[in-house]
């Protein structure tokens, strides 16, 4: 690990660029301490606003601290494993578990599946491509809150325009609140978490798609492949090490999500996945122990997943 | 008919229903957000599955009462659209200063431990927010930070950085040495060649990468909820908007106006610059 060590004084402003390789030492250290003092502010801000807070959540998980001692606690004050315990016993903790690990494989596969068909379909060149392109990108660059705000609307059993077209068209008895009971609730918010994050699948694929040779493609039809097992032969083996990528990254990120569920259903019905509950625990009831120990639970389990994840696809990821 | 026939045939109608039900389903929440925002409470009562604006019921008292200011009997997201735009503004322009050296840095020049910086900013990126949220609620609590749009721009700066300096680092690799060092060679300092060199070329990268960020800082919630929500001045517009639905009745429709407001701005960015945008996202891709 390198710590913060600007180089003595700012970047010299005349040294010379050495050419690549077996360059003289002198070089090589002025290039050296260029290279730290203009990595230096990246680092110090990586360090003040995400390293610090991460290490501090780890020491208040095993801290008794709460909103209203705050001013009297110290950084390293009595060290206790109550929060620890607290979280681990407090009822519904193994349930909310579950519901973040359904709603983000649910989530990530959701997203991948439909942003590779969208990908496959924009491939070629078509008339209006570009403004479709855009269009698919709409659901990633809309802010969360209006994206949830208008599936809040559209779902609402009494004014929603789904509720209304799906009595009217495919004859429901009655509306269906998708939003606040416990049989729809998790899967909606799935599906609304796919609908959202394909364009980022989307855009990785295509680009990979794109950078498929034409030749390959050309070969396999030569040879009598239909379109079906030219994706299957061709095509899919191409794109499993993005998929694999993807299948990760989508994972962490969803697994953290904050946001769409929290603005979605506030956690209820059955969908308060772990960083709701770690704000409930931090600003309903204050408790920022058992918050920060719920938040270092969230990041270990989280950790172990991606380790087990690229144990088996390790090698594919890289 | 052979199955290849079958199949390109067949491929070919579903790919364009295909594309269709993509376009409705990416484009239709965005329009029948615009269509709530211009319908009165009533009419929208009376007929939810209305896809057009009916004959004399276009109204934009809805957007009257979200702008206006919040003496004026409105909501006040003139003043959120203010925050929100300075917020965003400043994390970008900070976020580019410290970022643009930081990615020159690491694509090019070798120092102690660069590896392992550039590996830290990928494991950063993928923290979970929420843990990093609970110190700093402390510690801006603390330090009197709470409620205050400094505090919220130094937050978005670390949410943005550590992308920021994996996609410009990714672009400064791809500049060709030989043009940095044909100005060394010129009696050019490393400074001179990052200013004269180095950043003309890396300009459209750095255009994605600072609209990006300046998409990420304007839609973000959770920092602004934890921090803001005491100060209602304050407010950025996506906290403004959610703090609006918890409130006292208000109609749905005055809530899809100010869905709009929000969005709008971005949706304007992003079709203006899409291209250079997609480009910029997934230049670091098309390698893998």
């Amino acid at each position: 690990m390198t710590t913060t060590a600007p180089g003595p004084g700012r970047s010299p402003t005349r040294e010379r660029l050495a050419p690549p390789r077996r360059r003289p030492l002198t070089l090589r250290r002025r290039e050296s301490r260029a290279g730290l003092a203009l990595v230096a502010p990246t680092l110090l801000v990586t360090i003040a606003v995400i390293g610090i807070p991460i290490v501090w959540t780890v020491v208040l998980a095993f801290q008794r601290v709460r909103l209203a001692t705050l001013r009297k606690t110290g950084l390293f004050g009595d060290f206790t494993m109550d929060n620890i315990d607290r979280v681990l016993h407090t009822p519904g903790f193994a349930e909310t578990l579950w519901v973040t690990l359904i709603y983000s494989i649910g989530g990530t596969v959701g997203s991948i599946v439909l942003g590779l068909v969208a990908a496959l379909v924009v491939r070629r060149p078509f008339r209006g491509r570009t403004l479709v392109r855009a269009s698919m990108l709409l659901p990633y660059v809309a802010p969360v809150v209006a994206a949830t705000f208008v599936w809040q609307v559209m779902l609402d059993p009494q004014l929603g325009v789904v509720n209304a077209w799906g009595q009217r068209l495919l004859g429901w008895d009655a509306p269906v609140p998708f939003l606040t009971q416990e049989s729809t609730a998790l899967a909606t918010v799935i599906i609304f978490e796919a609908w959202r994050y394909f364009p980022f699948a989307f855009l990785f694929l295509l680009a990979r798609l794109q950078a498929v040779p034409g030749e390959l493609e050309e070969a396999a039809r030569v040879d009598g492949a239909t379109p079906t097992q030219r994706f299957r032969h061709i095509l899919l083996p191409q794109l499993l090490p993005v998929i694999a990528l993807l299948g990760v990254l989508r994972f962490i990120m969803t697994f953290n999500k904050f946001d769409d569920v929290y603005l979605l259903t506030g956690g209820a019905a059955g969908t308060e996945v772990v960083s709701v509950r770690v704000y409930e625990f931090l600003t309903a009831r204050t408790d920022i122990g058992a918050a920060a120990a719920q938040a270092v639970v969230l990041a270990v389990v989280l950790i172990v997943f991606v380790l087990i994840y690229l144990r088996f696809f390790g090698r594919r990821v890289s | 008919m052979d199955r290849d026939v079958v199949e390109t045939v067949s491929l070919r109608w579903l790919r364009r229903l295909v594309i269709a039900v993509f376009l409705v389903i990416t484009v239709f929440p965005f329009y029948y957000m615009l269509l709530l925002s211009v319908r009165p409470i009533e009419r929208l009562l009376l007929d939810p599955g209305a896809l057009v604006v009916g004959f004399g019921e276009l109204t934009v008292a809805t957007y009257a009462e979200v702008l206006k200011a919040t003496d004026d009997g409105g909501q006040g997201f003139l003043t959120f659209i203010r925050n929100s735009g300075l917020v965003a503004v400043a994390a970008t322009v900070l976020t580019l200063l410290v970022a643009i050296p930081g990615a020159y840095a690491v694509a090019r020049l070798r120092f102690f431990g660069r590896r392992q910086v550039d590996f830290l900013f990928l494991a950063v990126y993928l923290f979970p927010s929420i843990v990093i949220a609970i110190p700093l609620f402390v510690v801006f609590t603390r330090a009197g930070l709470r409620g205050s749009l400094f505090g919220l721009v130094l937050v978005y700066i670390s949410q943005t950085l550590p992308v920021s300096v994996y996609m410009l680092k990714n672009y400064f690799e791809t500049i060709p040495v030989s043009l940095e060092e044909s100005a060394a060679i010129d009696g050019a300092g490393r400074l001179g060649i990052i200013r004269r060199v180095s950043l003309p070329l890396a300009m459209p990268s750095i255009m994605a990468v600072a609209l990006y960020d300046f998409m990420i800082a304007w839609n973000e919630f959770l920092f602004a909820l934890l921090f803001l929500v005491d100060k209602p001045n304050r407010w950025t517009v996506s906290l403004g908007l959610s703090l609006l639905a918890d409130g006292v009745e208000v109609p749905k429709t005055v809530l899809m106006a100010g869905s709009v407001v929000l969005t709008v701005p971005i949706v304007i960015l992003f079709f203006a610059s899409e291209r250079l945008l997609t480009e910029g996202l997934t230049s670091g891709a098309e390698k893998g």
